[in-house]
């Protein structure tokens, strides 16, 4: 496979409001046809970076390459970029399909190719029916189909979305989810969504970004994230994560109890430093057969069923919180456990990741 | 006479509502002036502009009436629409410029369409005002029999009695003012109904 093409760098942007920094120092490049995603808690400034490759808002510093050129002082009129508002912005006194259509009128096409792609996109979003409503006719969903038709009728090279599923409830959430990405196989524009939830971004994304106080933490795949967290923050914010704060040794974590927790110590962690060990819920094994390079003991203080699997809450020594351990709920029936019971838990080094506390 | 000030207030009424809900931070000092007209009683307000008018030496007539009608249904017109716009969804501002359009094209498809009902209620609303004021117009309207407003003409023949084409005039003033305000109300009650 040949190497993808970058269709647009971020290069050291930074933007100010007075005296808040909303975006510092970002640099991030994103490939042609990818399904990007900038995911950060509220306040991280991915609104104002996504804003910033629109046009409505110009950085205090750096480059935005499209292609190739800097487009970070073109007007957004100028840009073959466009934006997914948050609000979805439709215009109320105009139906489904001028909505739609208005963005081809502006380029000042044909009358006729104007039709066609209306007619063609609004078949791709199943808008056909509603064409001729407004939009305070239209559903929530609805509306988010209209707003992502407009702007995908433009065939923009880049498509940016501001937490386009925001405003939907969770199971129509998880349906647009595959739709969205659907759509953009569909279609072969690269797509930038913003998220402020890593479950959103893990399952849409091609590669994702994650910030923090307008600073970049990672940027990968989501898997390559879930795997291996750059810092204590993103093993946080990203999934479901198993904390024991200690000291670092050469060959892993003293936990305060003064259990040794055994993993790869970053080169960076001198030992006697604060550091913390960490282990995904699903990497533990309930009364582990064999060799184990960590095992503890606990007390069922909960436990929970999620379908498939098996959640507990297991208070342990080796940490202030419990700790959440997921099991499929073939091996809960092989050895059935309920609150209260004691429990013996192993898993191995490997599985184990180190941070600076 | 009354068109004339309606038209001219209307368009820099709206324009100055744009101009100030986009500029909301340098707001209070600005809101203060704005609101004035409607707030001095019309015999200063008629003075003022009296005195105005003389100090640069203004022949007055109609268009001194005019300029004195714009001023207070400036502040009428303005009002209406910035109610209006309080609700006004900006981002849709935005979304046409990322569709391509340039500002003006953004303001005649979207932003006007959308706050239209709300500029022709701040219409009817000013020229209701401006049919029937009397005060400014008579101070502002100089010695010529030329320019008179109705309510003027009503005021000179009274002197002479009431006679059957008072009541007539008086009547059309009514039916006017009255037809206005209905419909300017009735427009501006589907803006808070939206
Ligand atoms: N127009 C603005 N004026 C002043 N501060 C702003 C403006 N827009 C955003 N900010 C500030 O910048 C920071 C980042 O905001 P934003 O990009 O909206 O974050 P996010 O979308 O990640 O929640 C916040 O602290 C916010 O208060
Ligand atoms: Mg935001």
């Amino acid at each position: 496979m040949s190497e993808p093409r970058t269709l647009l760098a971020i290069d050291h942007v930074s933007k100010k409001f007075g005296q808040v920094t909303a975006v510092d120092g970002i640099s991030l490049d994103i490939r042609e046809n990818e399904f990007f995603a900038l995911l950060g808690p509220s306040g991280c400034g991915k609104t104002t970076l996504l804003r910033m490759l629109a046009g409505f808002e110009t950085p205090n510093d750096g480059r935005i390459l499209l292609d190739g050129h800097d487009i970070a002082r073109t007007p957004p009129n100028k840009r073959p970029v466009n934006l997914m508002f948050q609000s979805y912005a439709l215009f109320p006194h105009m139906s489904v399909r001028a909505n739609v259509s208005y963005g081809l009128e502006m380029e000042r096409l044909p009358a006729a190719e104007i039709r066609s792609r209306v007619d063609a996109i609004l078949a791709t979003t199943e808008l056909v029916p509603f064409a001729d409503r407004k939009p305070e006719q239209l559903s929530g969903g609805q509306k988010q189909r209209v707003a992502l038709a407009r702007a995908l009728v433009k065939r923009p090279r880049l498509l940016l979305l501001d937490e386009p599923l925001g405003a939907l409830d969770k199971k129509l959430r998880g349906a647009m989810q595959l739709e969205l990405k659907r759509l953009q196989h569909e279609v072969g524009i690269t797509f930038v969504i913003v998220t402020h939830d890593q479950e959103e971004s893990l399952v849409m994304a091609d590669r994702m970004a994650v910030l923090k106080d307008g600073k970049l933490l990672q940027c990968d795949t989501p898997h390559a994230i879930y795997e291996h967290p750059a810092d204590r923050f993103v093993a946080d914010f990203i999934g479901v994560m198993n904390f024991v704060p200690g000291k670092a040794s050469s060959d892993g974590v003293v936990a305060v109890n003064g259990a040794r927790i055994a993993g790869k110590v970053p080169a960076a962690l001198s030992p006697g430093a604060p550091a913390v060990a960490s282990v995904r819920p699903e990497r533990i094994r309930l009364f582990p057969s064999g060799e184990t390079a960590n095992r503890t003991t606990g007390t069922v203080e909960a436990l929970a069923y999620h379908g498939l699997d098996l959640q507990l809450h297991v208070r342990t020594p080796l940490s202030p919180k419990p700790f959440l351990v997921r099991v499929t709920a073939d091996a809960a029936d092989r050895r059935p456990v309920a609150s209260g019971d004691q429990v013996e838990l192993g898993w191995d080094a490997a599985d184990v990741r180190i941070f600076e506390e | 006479m009354a068109v004339v000030s309606t038209a001219i207030a209307t368009l820099l009424g709206t324009l100055l509502a744009i101009g100030v809900e986009m500029r909301r931070q340098y707001g209070m000092g600005l809101e203060a002036l704005i609101f004035a007209p409607m707030i001095i009683p019309d015999i200063v307000l008629a003075i003022a502009l009296l005195s105005f008018f003389s100090m640069l030496n203004l022949t007055m007539g109609l268009h001194t009436i005019i300029l004195a009608h714009v001023v207070f249904n400036l502040a009428f017109v303005c009002s209406v629409v910035r109610a209006r716009l309080k609700s006004f969804d900006w981002s849709i501002v935005e979304a046409s410029a990322d569709l391509g359009a340039s500002a003006l094209t953004t303001f005649r498809r979207v932003t006007l369409p959308v706050i239209a009902p709300a500029v022709i209620a701040g219409a009817l609303l000013a020229f209701t005002l401006s049919v029937d004021e009397f005060i400014i117009a008579f101070f502002t309207a100089g010695a010529g029999r030329a320019s008179t407003t109705l309510p003027m003409q009503i005021y000179a023949m009274i002197r002479f009695g009431i006679t059957p084409e008072i009541n007539a005039l008086a009547t059309i003033v009514m039916a006017v003012s009255i037809t206005a305000l209905t419909l300017s109300q009735r427009l501006n009650r589907g803006i808070i109904g939206q």
